[in-house]
């Protein structure tokens, strides 16, 4: 497969299209599984974990898996290209460079299905979606499951269910989290108590990449904690409850937002747009506060002439590798400031925003 | 005075032991005493053995038999110590959770604030646990001389194992 012909398309998770896209990015469900009668990750040596890649590699292209998934091992792959599947969500920054040995992953060409081999599990099966779509994802991510498990005997106990290498994901191996975008909850400083509620009620908060990753732009991924005693249906549906009630929130602080400092926001994002157009460098933080607050003005119908997925494209390909992918150079951090600043002031003149 | 433990024979064995300035007396019969290994048997006594069985008595004051230290387990399958897993906090195998049972069941719950799953199940695990019930049925069933009911499992068993070829 040629990672370059994924480039210029928006992945599933930044399409901009499901429910309640406005403050919900993406929805994630991933389901941890190992293969009975072999060892964890930890104890497996290189044959053995090749092994494991090829009966998994095996199942997926015998088993009748909508999407199709098709199949790359991730040690063969530059390190370019796999930074370049951490940005698009499709591997772990895990997976791309601390593991070693053979190791993989499949996914469909909408970048909606993931299956990563020799992980912290044997499997980790992931579904995106745009928006908020937990059940629908279920949906998906359970026909997956059942998909493997007919060629792939899992390790599963009858008292802890599936059975996963981290006590913390034990019993359905599954977490389902939501990529949320609170700019005006966090201009009106009410996140620190919207997070202190969750973490009461066993949902934890991180930033865009996952685990130890910070928030930057607005972004923060809620997920479940707990995987153990609580069937999938109900934490899927405790999660759906919290994120409408996040959601409305956010929404809330929003009309405020534009009840009380209306000129204030348009001014801000006016700025960003700005910046962003004619900026000489600029790193990858910076860009994502901006777009944030981009982002913000669409939502608002304060700016009008760019459209969400262009929005989306900018965060997606202004990041590292992507942004390497394109200049079709490897280029150090100062030389990537200045191509990212480089890509946007010609994207945005193409808009017609200057 | 009667034995605690039994609530019948005369008490002749007089046990007190103090734990933090809280006083505790049990009084048992001989047949009792003998029964949780205080004193030794007949036998034993004939050959010259000490006449309390000291462990035993810690064990009975105590309860239950001091837990082992839980860094020492050992995982048949995969050689992971105890001490490792807690280090790392990952398994080494799926054979751990049986492993490690009794000091991960605190860890579980303090985790998942649950112990056992609910959730979704591998068909053919789902198969395998229905199958095993079924056995445990055709057994019992055997054992009470239910023989029609035993006829009845058994073709329940067939049906099942039928289904697991096709």
């Amino acid at each position: 497969m040629n990672l370059d012909l994924l480039l210029p398309q928006l992945g599933e998770w930044l399409r901009s299209t499901g429910p309640d896209v406005d403050v919900v990015i993406s929805t994630r469900i991933r389901l941890a599984r190992n293969l009975a009668g072999f060892h964890f990750i930890t104890k497996a040596d290189a044959a053995r974990k090749a092994e494991i890649e090829a009966k998994v590699k095996d199942a997926i292209a015998q088993s009748d898996i909508a999407p199709k998934l098709s199949f790359l091992s991730v040690a063969e792959l530059s390190a370019l290209d796999r930074q370049f599947l951490v940005e698009r969500q499709l591997i772990s920054r895990e997976l791309a460079t601390v593991l070693e040995g053979p190791r993989g992953v499949a996914f469909d060409e909408r970048e909606s299905v993931s299956v990563m081999v020799n992980e912290e599990d044997h499997l980790r099966v992931q579904v995106l979606r745009s928006g908020l779509a937990l059940d629908e994802s279920w949906d998906i991510i359970n026909k997956v499951d059942d998909a493997l498990e007919a060629r792939l005997a899992y390790a599963f106990h009858e008292q802890f269910g599936y059975l996963t290498a981290c006590p913390t994901n034990v019993g359905t191996g599954m977490r389902a989290s939501v990529m949320l975008h609170l700019p005006a909850l966090g201009i009106t400083k009410q996140l620190e108590k919207v997070f202190k509620a969750l973490q009461k009620i066993n949902l934890v908060v991180r930033g865009l990449y996952g685990e130890g990753s910070r928030a930057s732009g607005d972004l923060y991924q809620i997920s479940n904690q707990v995987t153990l005693g609580r069937a999938e249906s109900r934490v899927l549906t405790e999660i759906t409850d919290v994120i409408q009630m996040i959601v409305t929130y956010e929404r809330q602080a929003r009309q405020l937002l534009l009840q009380e400092r209306k000129q204030a926001e348009k001014d801000r994002i006016a700025r960003a747009v700005g910046t962003l157009g004619s900026a000489v460098m600029i790193t990858s933080d910076e860009t994502m506060e901006l777009l944030s607050a981009v982002r913000l003005g669409i939502h608002l119908n304060l700016i009008d002439d760019i459209p969400a997925p262009v929005l989306n494209q900018l965060f997606i390909q202004t990041q590292s590798a992507h942004l390497q992918k394109i200049m079709g150079t490897p280029l150090d951090p100062e030389e990537r400031n200045a191509a990212r600043a480089k890509f946007l002031r010609n994207k945005l003149r193409e808009l017609g925003t200057l | 005075m009667v034995c605690q433990c039994c609530s019948h024979r005369e008490a002749v064995v007089h046990l007190t032991d103090i734990v933090n300035f809280n006083k505790r007396e049990t009084h048992l019969c001989e047949g009792c005493a003998r029964a949780a290994g205080l004193i030794p048997s007949s036998d034993a006594e004939a050959a010259g053995e000490p006449a309390i069985n000291l462990q035993a008595l810690v064990q009975f004051i105590l309860g239950q038999p001091p837990a082992a230290d839980p860094s020492g387990l050992t995982c048949p399958d995969c050689a992971m110590k105890y001490s490792a897993f807690r280090a790392d906090g990952r398994f080494g195998c799926p054979t751990d959770y049986d492993s490690f049972r009794e000091p991960l069941l605190p860890l579980l719950e303090r985790i998942h604030r649950g112990l056992v799953h609910r959730g979704k199940t591998p068909r053919r695990a789902e198969r395998h646990f229905r199958l095993a019930a079924l056995n445990a049925e055709l057994h019992a069933a055997v054992a009470g001389e239910h023989y029609e009911q035993a006829a009845l499992v058994r073709d329940r068993i067939r049906a099942e194992e039928s289904t697991d070829e096709s």
